[in-house]
């Protein structure tokens, strides 16, 4: 509990890296947390292998969702679309570093969610993808 | 403050008010909006109703049937007197409020609204008293109207005189925002109405609680309230309706209890109140809604509303002056124990999770109110609620976690 404003999220939320918004881009994918409203857009840029060359998220939420969105990534650039389609819940947890009751939880896996939609070119972001 | 108040032994006979959130950290509830803590009196009711009493209502001819079946329409006759129905005929149980404005939709509307017809409600209105309304107009191509709200928070009267000139069919609007907290003149709107031509509901999901509220002298034709909001068990709600629109009102759910006659191919329905509550009612809850309305009864609604508006006049003057706070809605005297705010910079979300570490639960997110939301331009508030068992102390615990959250955001 007293680490779930670790200085990292703290200051991934204040100072992101990767907020924006990529033109031109090769996936795009957004959607909202209808519990809070919280909103993400993810843009990826992707090289003749299909991977992640660059990538960028834009929206606006809580400082967990915009904290973890950051960091995720960070942690997509040079990973292959494959990789990206593989990563999981735990994944993201482990980039923060904090455990999480399941209402915050879904705040923490919004962009996870959205970049798998993404990855896996879906009309629709749906739950399971981050199981 | 009237005498019978006493804060000290009010927050004793609530069982959870008095647990730990985190080891040492008592529990602050500022969240009753959402939903009331329970009296131990109303948790003892439906023990010993389940250790005692248990039985299917109304049918039954053997002891426990008949005893259920009189606690049962003992707890109707205790909300018929709470909230002044002229007879318990008027008086649907439901699962909740939300139930009761779909019933209002579901019969009334389909047998009473055509297409074209204007259905008036406002921008305040919580999910319930909007979506019912949503699927029937896009059923039967009714028009929604919205009395607009004001910067502070109030209902614009001019618009709504306005708009009853496309004399409307119904209007429908809570007598209390769970978000803004106005109270909003009832009695006023309701006469408007009338005058127009038009029926009237009220979402009294936050009055009720909160306030002495009297169906005959408002003239609601209407009336919606929640068992768990007044210190009552969930899944139980009450629709108050005048007798005579129930009347020529057709059924809504079908089944057991809510029939007369039933044929291979027929039924009859039953007499009110029974027409409209169809299969096994929440029958334990009926009894725990009755030790709750007991409960209120016993310390007087004046008196509760009395102590709330301090307690929100304190909550307001503590609030506006922590820098980057901003409250939505009216001054004290025009609402109740709600405050919803902002905190320049910081999420909701973070607000309430910080908080929580000192074992102050408030509430994060649009409340059930996202087009209000958007009027005002946010993307959700925090809130923090008060009933009868907050004290003004608690207020000032609010106040030192808010600046502990700007602390840690730097």
């Amino acid at each position: 509990m007293e680490d779930l404003y670790r200085e990292v999220i703290i200051d991934r939320y204040k100072n992101p890296q990767y907020r924006g918004h990529l033109d031109p881009h090769d996936i795009r994918f957004e959607d909202d947390n209808p519990l809070c409203g919280d909103h993400i857009e993810v843009t990826l840029r992707m090289d003749g292998d299909d991977r992640v060359v660059a990538a960028a998220f834009d929206g606006k939420g809580c400082a967990i969702s915009q904290a973890s969105a950051d960091l995720l990534m960070e942690s997509v650039v040079g990973k292959s679309l494959e990789d990206v389609k593989g990563l999981s819940k735990q994944d993201v947890l482990d980039l923060l570093g904090i455990e999480l009751g399941p209402v915050r939880l879904k705040c923490a896996l919004l962009s996870l969610k959205v970049l798998k939609a993404g990855a896996y070119g879906l009309g629709e972001a749906s739950d399971d993808l981050v199981e | 403050m009237p005498s019978t108040f006493d804060i000290n032994k009010i927050r004793l006979e609530f069982p959870a008010l008095n647990r730990e959130v985190h080891p040492g950290i008592p529990l602050i509830y500022l969240d009753s909006t959402a939903t009331a803590q329970k009296p131990g009196v109303v948790i003892d009711a439906m023990d010993a109703f389940y250790r005692n009493n248990n039985a299917n209502i109304h049918r039954g001819v053997h002891t426990l049937a008949e005893e259920s079946t009189a606690l049962y329409e003992g707890a109707r006759e205790n909300v018929a007197r709470f909230v002044n129905a002229a007879s318990t005929k008027e008086i649907i149980f439901t699962r909740n409020t939300t139930e009761a404005i779909n019933l209002v939709a579901f019969s009334w509307g389909r047998a009473n609204l055509k297409p074209g017809d204007t259905v008036i409600l406002t921008e305040m209105e919580h999910h319930s008293n909007l979506v019912p309304w949503h699927m029937l107009a896009a059923e039967r191509d009714i028009r929604l109207e919205f009395i607009p709200v004001t910067d502070d928070g109030l209902l614009d009267m001019d618009e709504y005189r306005t708009l009853l000139g496309r004399t409307p069919k119904l209007v429908a609007f809570t007598q209390m925002s769970n978000v803004l907290g106005t109270i909003n003149p009832a009695g006023e709107i309701i006469t408007m109405a009338h005058a127009a031509g038009a029926v009237t509901l009220v979402d009294a999901a936050q009055s009720v609680p909160h306030l002495p509220v009297d169906v005959q002298a408002l003239d609601a034709d209407f009336l919606a309230f929640s068992a768990h909001k007044m210190v009552g068990p969930t899944g139980i709600g009450v629709l108050y309706g005048k007798a005579a629109l129930l009347e020529a009102m057709p059924p809504f759910l079908g089944g057991g209890d809510m029939i007369k006659t039933v044929h291979l191919r027929s039924f009859a329905p039953n007499a009110l109140p029974h027409k409209f509550e169809a299969g096994t009612p929440a029958i334990a809850e009926a009894v725990g809604f009755g030790a709750a309305i007991d409960y209120l009864n016993r310390i007087g609604m004046e008196a509760i509303a009395a102590y709330e508006h301090e307690i929100i006049a304190y909550a307001l003057d503590r609030l506006e002056e922590v820098p980057g706070v901003k409250v939505f809605g009216p001054p004290a005297d025009k609402r109740g124990g709600v405050a919803a705010f902002t905190l320049d910079g910081i999420h909701p979300h973070d607000v309430a999770q910080i908080l929580d570490r000192d074992g102050i639960a408030v509430r994060a997110g649009h409340h059930c109110a996202q087009p209000l939301h958007e009027k005002f331009g946010i993307q959700a508030t925090t809130r923090a609620s008060f009933y009868l068992y907050n004290s003004l102390d608690e207020v000032d615990r609010l106040v030192e976690g808010i600046y502990k959250v700007k602390e840690i955001f730097g």
